[in-house]
């Protein structure tokens, strides 16, 4: 075994260690009590949370990745600057602003939650789109032309299967971030596990604090996990970068 | 058959980069685009499938303006290799192959028999090599995958855009050859762009010379090595461009018209060769001084005589002197 190797260990174990030891620090306290104790309002909030990150990820990846596909259109080219710019904006105001912002225009409630959300998750899924397609050789595609495939064939056969994978990362970690940034839909009154996390806070309670966050993150780590087992059966094999094959 | 005429490519911004090109590829012939970067060969080859638009002039192909057809009709009848081979890598190597079969709406079935019968052409297996990925495979085996890619829908024409250019010079040699093999059973019209003057020497039917876009010589390697037209076509080929030509010529060319030595049984020291050997390689090797007496067999091992410099160099000033024109230019 290499020294790599086994520093990569020592890691891996000193991490679970701390998880482990955290959980029965938590446990031992009955931190987790709340979720048994007020299981409903438990369950409805894990639903409104999944619900904002649904919603705002499916429309975001509905908009991002068409608008990412067309701006490297060779017709469409010169908007890329613009595009770019103004997706990028969305990202440079913080999140809170944008939450801030969005209650002067939507008012208090779920929708202003889901319409900050969804201009969060709009960077990572649109760069990464223009990102997987640009980086094609170009030799690709004029061998696709020389043989006689069409624009559209082109597209689907040849430019999303090797970009799918660059795609998918950027889906993916617009996902998790956005299950992490939707705790602060409480913020905007639009529910979500949140209200038990910012209620923790507040009445400097870990009970409600750790009954909050930890399914968050639990959520976050199984969703990266589905998202992974998706990215293995979309991305054809000979596109896969070479340390995952 | 492809024609140019005076077919003309000049760029958006006024750059003229082809001038006027009037010139046919027969039926079965390897013509080779030969000339310095930034000379058209490129462009000219792209503008037969339309990749580049046609400025000014025609192309003719099998005596149909290729402007009247639909371009992504043409483009399925051309087949078409370049040089970093444009592999798809998220297709199976049968999957890349059959791209135009597939484009055309070929049945599962015939897809399956033309993959077989394209990949016995390169001795290469099919069940083994059929499912697997292109970065699986070699540069070599990517070339000749990328070659009979294009010959998949048995199309007629072919371009190929310097294909050996990325490989190295001992599996170029080895790929120029069984392509060279390839060809005298296809007999495809092919318009080949090379910048290597050995390449086009070896692979060329006739060769188009380019400079700056305009056509300087179009002849058979041999009358453009021993009769040049012009001093850049001179300069071109080099100061070595008669051994060059001698790669043109075996050595049974040169007994037919010379003759061979009689051989001396007395001298030990001798090394054989075979009669259909180049050459440009025999010299090389008499050169080399490896024995006192070279002797050429025939395939049977029966020998036929000794060569020497002397013969060799009779039979340049033959070719190059008192070799009249064979074929009348115009």
């Amino acid at each position: 075994m290499n020294k790599k190797k086994v520093i990569s260990q020592i890691v891996r174990y000193s991490v679970y260690g701390l998880v482990a030891l955290f959980f029965f620090y938590a446990i031992s306290n009955n931190y987790f009590g709340y979720i048994f104790s007020e299981t409903s309002t438990f369950l409805l909030l894990v639903k409104q949370h999944m619900q904002l990150v649904l919603l705002s990820s499916g429309l975001a990846l509905i908009v991002a990745i068409p608008v990412g596909i067309l701006v490297t259109r060779k017709s469409f080219r010169r908007a890329e600057w613009i595009v770019s710019n103004t997706v990028n904006l969305g990202q440079t105001i913080p999140s809170l602003a944008v939450l801030a912002l969005m209650i002067s225009i939507l008012g208090i409630g779920f929708q202003t939650a889901v319409f900050a959300l969804f201009v969060y998750s709009l960077l990572p899924m649109y760069r990464n789109t223009v990102a997987g397609i640009d980086s094609i050789d170009e030799n690709l595609i004029d061998a696709a032309r020389g043989m006689g495939m069409k624009p559209l064939q082109i597209l689907l056969r040849i430019e999303l299967p090797n970009a799918a994978y660059s795609i998918l990362a950027g889906v993916r970690t617009a996902i998790v971030l956005n299950i992490g940034t939707a705790a602060l839909a409480y913020v905007v009154g639009g529910g979500g596990l949140g209200v038990w996390i910012f209620t923790g806070i507040q009445l400097f309670d870990n009970g409600y604090l750790i009954s909050g966050a930890i399914p968050v993150t639990l959520l976050a780590i199984f969703v990266d996990y589905l998202l992974r087992l998706l990215e293995r059966r979309i991305v054809p094999e000979g596109s896969r970068p070479p340390q995952e094959l | 058959m492809i024609t140019f005429d005076k077919t003309t490519k000049t760029y958006d911004g006024g750059v003229t980069a082809v001038k006027g090109v009037d010139f046919t590829v027969e039926k079965g012939e390897i013509v080779v685009l030969l000339g310095p970067s930034g000379c058209g060969k490129t462009t000219l080859l792209r503008m037969v499938n339309r990749l580049e638009s046609i400025s000014d002039g025609k192309i003719m192909i099998d005596g149909e303006d290729s402007m009247s057809l639909d371009s992504i009709e043409l483009r399925r009848k051309i087949g078409y290799v370049i040089q970093s081979n444009g592999l798809f890598p998220n297709m199976t190597i049968e999957e890349n192959v059959m791209i135009v079969p597939d484009l055309l709406g070929w049945s599962k079935k015939d897809k399956k028999e033309r993959f077989k019968k394209l990949m016995n052409m390169i001795s290469m297996d099919s069940e083994k090599f059929g499912k697997r990925y292109p970065h699986e495979l070699s540069g070599g085996q990517q070339q000749r995958i990328g070659v009979i890619r294009a010959l998949a829908a048995d199309p007629p024409v072919m371009l190929m855009d310097e294909p050996f250019g990325a490989l190295d010079p001992i599996i170029r040699e080895k790929i120029q050859d069984e392509f060279l093999q390839i060809q005298k059973e296809v007999k495809k019209t092919i318009l080949f762009v090379s910048h290597d003057i050995d390449e086009a020497i070896r692979m060329a039917d006739k060769i188009v010379l380019l400079r700056g876009g305009e056509l300087m010589q179009y002849d058979t390697p041999s009358e453009m090595l021993v009769r040049p037209k012009s001093e850049f076509v001179r300069e071109f080929f080099g100061k070595d461009r008669a051994i060059k030509s001698l790669s043109l010529h075996t050595i049974r060319e040169l007994q037919d018209i010379i003759g061979l030595a009689e051989f001396d049984e007395g001298i030990t020291d001798t090394i054989t060769i075979n009669v259909n050997h180049d050459l440009r390689n025999t010299l090389s090797m008499l050169l080399n001084q490896e024995a006192d007496q070279v002797i050429v067999v025939d395939d049977e091992g029966n020998k036929l005589g000794a060569i020497t410099i002397d013969i060799v160099q009779k039979y340049l000033h033959f070719e190059i002197k008192a070799k009249p024109t064979l074929v009348e230019k115009g």
